[in-house]
């Protein structure tokens, strides 16, 4: 009786697994097998043996400072834009600001933290290029030539700049159900118990947004460093960043060693999978406090 | 709590410096756009790129790749996620899993493998010709959009109870086809839009795959003007900024008269 049970249910079970069969086909196809060729590519030399040379060859200086130069501009915008974000986000949540500002602040950080590639970087050339208009403001009415100070949009805080353009908003829209979350007995608790507000932020609140705050960083990390389009349009290939690097090898193999390039591609997917995984494992702890 | 008037203030201090961060890249970009004839301000820049040709053909081949997109994503993903919710709840995981991809593996990373597996040498040679590439592009934005779209149905269907849905139809005697499109498909539309709005904007000025694809689509068609123009670029970057507000706006629009349409389930 039951063994007949057993066996219904696997048949049951071998035809359900079909229905998924066209998403897990679509997936293997356009998604599995070519970041896998890229991943096998990079263990191979050109005669199709196993090599970790490939590997090897990433850590010569040029490479190195591409890839040096990449965490730099993602550590840095990430950063910020955590700090900038979090700051907006605490002063719209809990800061005392009009009720009805929320709604279009984050109607906006939806609509900006999507506004990135192409048109991003032209809006930023407009505003901080040499004829952009906050250049021309401040020399004009302040007198202070923005370039004088060596300051350039296509240099490292240009392109860090520009990418808290999207960074600041994500940021803010991951943040703000996490203040909502913060529970107004917590506080009220912590002042019964004589806390004042600094030792409120740093004994309670900020260990328990800790963990989405962490996770925040490393998705805003992942964020930028897999950007190409921003950066290539800002600066063309005059700032050697990891994927304006990649983009010119795929284009035209500058390394001329097809197989460095698969390595280069190995080495930005070990690095944003190292950082959303962080985002996910901080993820899955803070929600334990946001239920 | 009472909140002090330093709080507040410092409050409104940070509010004003995000706010002028975010604003003055747009009217700078404005003002920019408008600047085009000597001395006036004029819609010149605008007038020169509507009227260009390659704006025109760009624009359209990528709407058409993005409406293609849509359609594939949802084909592809409302039958899954509803198929997991109602029979395999034990593969979700796995399933989201791979919906996540996406968000890991950069996009030009994914391009490049398509480039190796699908060359004119290989077993499917897709980039072989035009036709084939604009297939590999359309597949390649909807891998691009699954995180987004996946979320959204999955969440649509959360708030139903597909089970009895399933079961009421099958009793009318409806077959699995007929409940996926007329009784699935009708509760799942305000996500399957926002879903599709997210995606309209991110595949409508895509860049990567478009660019080392070789197609004529509008990312590559703005990086060119770029590259090469002066005020045309801030006039474009204003339209996409339009587009993607556009798409903004109405993923609140349909959630919000979803709100006001939907049935209460019974509690």
């Amino acid at each position: 009786m039951s063994n007949s049970l057993t066996v219904h249910q696997r048949t049951t079970l071998s035809w359900a697994w079909l229905g998924v069969l066209p998403f897990l086909l679509f997936a293997l196809l356009f998604l599995i097998l070519p970041t896998l060729n890229i991943v096998i590519g990079a263990f191979q030399n050109p005669e199709g043996n196993f090599t970790l040379e490939n590997i090897a060859n990433l850590f010569k200086p040029s490479i190195l400072d591409s890839y040096w130069i990449s965490i730099k501009i993602s550590l840095a915008s990430a950063l910020l834009g955590c700090i900038a974000g979090f700051l907006i986000a605490v002063a719209v949540v809990l800061g005392g600001l009009p009720r009805f500002i929320r709604s279009p602040i984050m109607t906006f950080s939806g609509v900006a933290s999507n506004f990135a590639g192409v048109p991003l970087a032209f809006a930023f050339i407009a505003t901080l290029g040499r004829v952009g208009l906050v250049t021309v403001l401040l020399r004009d009415w302040l007198g202070f030539n923005l370039y004088g100070t060596g300051f350039n949009i296509l240099s490292f805080w240009g392109l860090t700049l520009t990418y808290l353009f999207f960074q600041i908003p994500l940021m803010i829209l991951i943040i703000t159900p996490a203040l909502d979350g913060l529970k107004r007995e917590w506080r009220e608790a912590a002042a019964m118990l004589g806390a004042s507000g600094f030792q409120y932020w740093r004994m309670v609140a900020l260990p328990i947004l800790w963990p989405a705050l962490l996770g925040t960083f490393a998705l805003l990390f992942a964020n930028s460093f897999g950007a190409v389009a921003t950066a290539y349009a800002l600066t063309g290939s005059s700032l050697s960043i990891v994927p304006i690097l990649l983009f010119a090898q795929i284009r035209g193999d500058v390394l001329h060693d097809p197989h460095l390039g698969y390595a280069l591609a190995f080495g930005m997917i070990l690095i944003t999978m190292v950082a959303n995984g962080l985002y996910l494992w901080m993820r899955a702890r803070s929600e334990r406090w946001m239920k | 709590m009472k909140i002090s008037f330093l709080q507040r203030f410092s409050s409104w201090i940070i509010l004003l410096l995000g706010i002028l961060y975010f604003a003055l890249p747009l009217l700078g970009t404005f003002e920019f756009s408008l600047r085009m004839k000597r001395g006036e301000y004029s819609l010149e820049a605008y007038r020169v790129i509507l009227s260009d040709s390659r704006f025109q053909q760009t624009f359209s081949f990528s709407v058409m790749m993005a409406l293609l997109t849509i359609v594939l994503g949802v084909l592809l993903i409302v039958p899954t996620a509803y198929w997991v919710r109602l029979k395999l709840p034990r593969w979700r995981p796995i399933i989201e899993f791979i919906t996540l991809l996406p968000l890991v593996i950069p996009a030009i990373v994914i391009v490049f493998g398509y480039i190796r597996l699908y060359n004119t040498s290989s077993w499917l040679p897709l980039t072989g010709s035009s036709f084939g590439t604009d297939i590999l592009m359309v597949c390649g934005y909807t891998t691009l959009a699954l995180p987004y779209m996946y979320r959204a149905v999955d969440t649509g269907l959360r708030t139903l109870d597909i089970a009895t849905l399933t079961e009421a139809a099958e009793i009318l005697g409806a077959n699995k086809i007929t409940i996926l499109f007329r009784v699935i498909l009708p509760n799942v539309t305000v996500a399957i839009l926002s879903g599709a709005f997210l995606t309209f904007a991110i595949v409508i000025g895509e860049f990567v795959f478009a660019a080392l694809l070789n197609r004529p689509a509008f990312g590559p068609y703005m990086q060119l003007v770029g590259a090469n123009r002066a005020y045309e670029p801030a006039a474009l970057a204003i339209i996409a900024f339009g587009i993607t507000w556009m798409c903004m706006g109405l993923i609140q629009l349909v959630t919000r008269l979803q709100k006001h349409t939907r049935i209460q389930a019974p509690r």
